[in-house]
């Protein structure tokens, strides 16, 4: 997966997106993906070329889609990006104080979604299923299975230090 | 109707891929599902690998082979490896520790014990699969290849009947036979609703002719239910193959299959399965030289549970918010792009090519009276073992809690199951004895739902999961309709008030109402059972709620607001350490001198209850 942060839309590599998706509007939801794969969040300039440029779409819509669904972010999200599992299993095992420890260490507040640094993005999702780990933690599709407070902030410094 | 002749004898193909099999000597299989794989079975196949290289040590087999599967079902215990020949499960196996049992077991012959499982009530160490309760009493039907098989390699599937029934099935050349038979199975949507699966596929036969599809349904939602993960991960062309019969069956020649994004591994090897299939013309054009051509395309969801639900997936298929559409009419009818559409769940038919081998009776042998077959359950929670169980319908929950699941951890006290995630609801000590099925879980306000199964102990507040499920609810809510929009966040705003020690007695009574309100009046699923978890709690655990009300106190201890972190001035030596640890200075005291808790300033982080080497730090 490439990364890039400017934040300048690159409308040739989004006319590449709309055509391996066959520039059909049922592929909206796929074309969206890949626009956040590349920017890690939807930037609005992304979304009026997509909704301009594809028959049968227009930027309201996209930007209908692109508020519906959980998975897209309109803010730029971490190079890291934690997603705490709080799913029933997760939260009957204790998914809330692992979650409230990585924002003490990340000194993030409730809502927030990216870190002063920028390194760091945090959410909850609703379920991983991976309930036999619980609670489960996943930070960029590497998952951490029963973590603990202590465990996590552990998993954290590491990952810090290697960014140092 | 004339028989098909075809090009493909899939009993020949089945023969030569047993025959590879056999050839790859001793099997070690390693669980590669999610679960394992965040456990480290990556690096313990590469160890395996890397020892099985010298193949001059094996006495019985001239060679090893490690077979990366799908998940075994027993996460917790992951990394799971299993020898079959050697009739032996390992578990919770590390990379270091693979060096062992190739040394002392597969070159010696000596098994060894320290990784075998330890059964909770015994403490013995156990060898096999069939002597660990958690698998002695399941009966595998839909998983019965999910930790079997190499799930990326399609002649493992074939060497296990894959494609059989499909062959059969295209050779009768008789759709209205395959309706038939999956009617008189008995077999019931998976996915939660319990719809007559063979009456939804002869609603959409009934449109035969022109363009239709079929979707199957991967957004598995449900917090705490991942078995059509396991499946999709574990055996995915027994799904394929399960969609291809239906396809026949009701004259489709195109199909989906919508899988959550949070199921990454599910994808590639769906993608893969499909590829494969694709290459062998069990799927494609003329499939194994019939008229029948039959292609699957796979859509990634992007976060919304709403999309289960089958007019919103299927305007998410679209494109476009997944938001449910008024039935009808329904799918049958008017689905996927307009055309007739039949959707079923992963599991529903993983089910199906097994019933067409072995007949409608065979499957219609287990079960209830009016629920056959067998249902996977997700056994999470306070319980010994979790993870992934396959048991006849009508098994009870006593079964399931305390034989397989080996009974509640840390000794703690059974309290209720919740079951059915968001759209189900709570059973009691009393229910531990009725056999469960569709309709009993009803009548007893619960629901089958997706199967999650979370076990709960007196050490979880009821009323706080009663908010925890109404908040995903709300969260989920599409907005469409008020009663569901309004509604739950109304419910949401009751639960968050009673848990913050704030309720009054009238709140009890609103709440009924609207979850009464919402039920009847919400579009879709999603709203039309949102309350069900408030319902079924108010039912049985109405005191709890109560002692939230009138005594301001949460008798399990969770939840915050009602909860009192106090010194023992007997215990307290005042070492200081607690007064150090907390983040807000609500501790004070001298040295050597009892310290004493600010309540006004005390966060309840329960910071020092951890810190404090005396244990006087105590929880009211």
């Amino acid at each position: 997966m490439s990364v890039e942060n400017h934040h300048v839309v690159d409308t040739s590599k989004l006319d590449e997106i709309i055509s391996t998706c066959g520039g059909k509007k049922s592929n909206l939801i796929a074309m969206l993906q890949k626009v956040q794969e590349v920017y890690r969040y939807l930037p609005e300039d992304a979304m009026i070329y997509i909704g301009t440029k594809v028959e049968g779409l227009s930027p309201a819509t996209v930007f209908g889609v692109a508020t519906f669904y959980a998975q897209f972010s309109l803010q730029p999200k971490g190079k890291f990006e934690i997603k705490v599992c709080d799913g029933t299993a997760c939260h009957v095992r204790g998914s809330m104080p692992v979650l409230n420890a990585i924002r003490a260490k990340l000194n993030m507040q409730e809502g927030q979604l990216t870190s002063e640094s920028g390194l760091f993005s945090l959410e909850t999702v609703s379920c991983l299923g991976a309930c036999g780990l619980a609670p489960v933690v996943v930070i960029n599709d590497k998952v951490y299975p029963q973590m603990t407070s202590d465990a996590i902030t552990i998993v954290l410094d590491t990952l810090i230090k290697e960014e140092n | 109707m004339e028989k098909t002749k075809l090009n493909i004898d899939i009993k020949e193909e089945q023969k030569k891929a047993q025959e590879n099999i056999t050839r790859q000597g001793l099997r070690v299989l390693v669980c590669a599902g999610t679960g394992c794989v965040a456990n480290g079975s990556l690096k313990v196949i590469e160890k395996f690998k890397e020892l099985g290289a010298d193949v001059s040590v094996l006495t019985d087999y001239d060679k090893m082979t490690i077979v990366p599967t799908g998940c075994h079902g027993f996460c917790e215990q992951g990394v799971l490896v299993v020898i079959p020949d050697k009739h032996v499960t390992y578990v919770k196996v590390k990379e270091k520790d693979v060096e062992e049992i190739y040394e002392s077991h597969i070159k010696n012959n000596k098994p060894v014990e320290r990784l075998m499982y330890v059964d909770p009530k015994t403490h013995q160490h156990v060898q096999d699969d069939e002597h660990i309760n958690f698998y002695a009493k399941q009966t595998r039907t839909a998983l019965a290849n999910c930790g079997n098989i190499n799930a990326e390699c399609i002649d493992e599937a074939i060497a296990v009947r894959g494609y059989e029934a499909l062959s059969n099935v295209l050779e009768e050349n008789n759709p209205e036979a395959v309706i038939e038979t999956i009617e008189k199975s008995g077999l019931r949507g998976r996915g939660g609703g319990g719809f007559p699966t063979g009456r939804k596929w002869r609603f959409t036969a009934a449109n035969r002719g022109g363009k239709s599809y079929v979707v199957c349904n991967g957004d598995e939602g449900d917090p705490g239910a991942f078995m059509d993960r396991s499946v999709m991960e574990g055996d995915p062309h027994k799904l394929l193959e399960g969609m291809a019969i239906a396809a026949f069956a009701i004259g489709a020649d195109e199909g989906y299959i919508y899988v959550r994004a949070e199921y990454p591994l599910a994808i590639k090897r769906l993608r893969k399965a499909i590829a494969d299939a694709e290459a062998r013309n069990f799927l494609g054009k003329n499939i194994m030289g019939s008229d029948f051509s039959f292609e699957i395309h796979i859509k990634e969801g992007a976060g919304a549970f709403v999309c289960g639900e089958e007019t919103a997936l299927i305007a998410s298929i679209e494109g476009e918010r997944g938001m449910p559409r008024p039935k009808p009419p329904f799918p049958a009818n008017k689905g996927l792009f307009g055309r007739p559409t039949l959707i079923n769940n992963v599991e529903t038919l993983a089910n199906v090519p097994v019933i067409i081998l072995k007949g409608a009776e065979w499957f219609s042998q287990m079960g209830t009276e009016t629920s056959k077959g067998t249902k996977t359950f997700a056994l999470t929670g306070e319980v010994n073992n979790t993870g992934l169980i396959e048991v006849p319908m009508g098994t009870t929950l006593r079964e399931i809690v305390f034989d397989i699941g080996g009974g509640m951890r840390d000794g703690k006290k059974f309290k209720a199951v919740q079951i059915g995630g968001p759209s189900g609801g709570c059973l009691t000590e009393e229910h531990l004895d009725i056999p469960m099925d569709y309709d009993n879980l009803i009548k007893a306000g619960a629901m089958v739902g997706s199967g999650g199964l979370v076990v709960m102990s007196d050490k979880t507040c009821i009323v706080e999961v009663a908010r925890f499920f109404m908040n995903f609810t709300q969260n989920e809510s599409c907005g469409k309709c008020v009663p569901c929009r309004e509604g739950t966040k109304n419910m949401l705003k009751i639960l968050e008030k009673i848990v913050a020690g704030k309720g009054e007695m009238k709140d009890l009574d609103t709440l009924e109402e609207l979850a009464h309100a919402v039920k009847d009046g919400s579009l879709c699923g999603l709203g039309k059972t949102a309350p069900n978890p408030v319902l079924s709690t108010l039912k049985y655990f109405r005191d709890e709620y109560i002692a939230h009300i009138k005594d301001k106190k949460c008798p399990a201890g969770v939840c915050t607001a009602m909860k009192k972190v106090v010194i023992n001035e007997d215990l307290c030596k005042g070492c200081t350490k607690c007064a150090r640890t907390c983040p807000v200075g609500a501790i004070s005291g001298t040295v050597k001198q009892p310290h004493h808790i600010d309540q006004s300033k005390c966060i309840k982080c329960e910071a020092c209850f951890t810190s404090c080497p005396f244990r006087a730090i105590v929880l009211e």
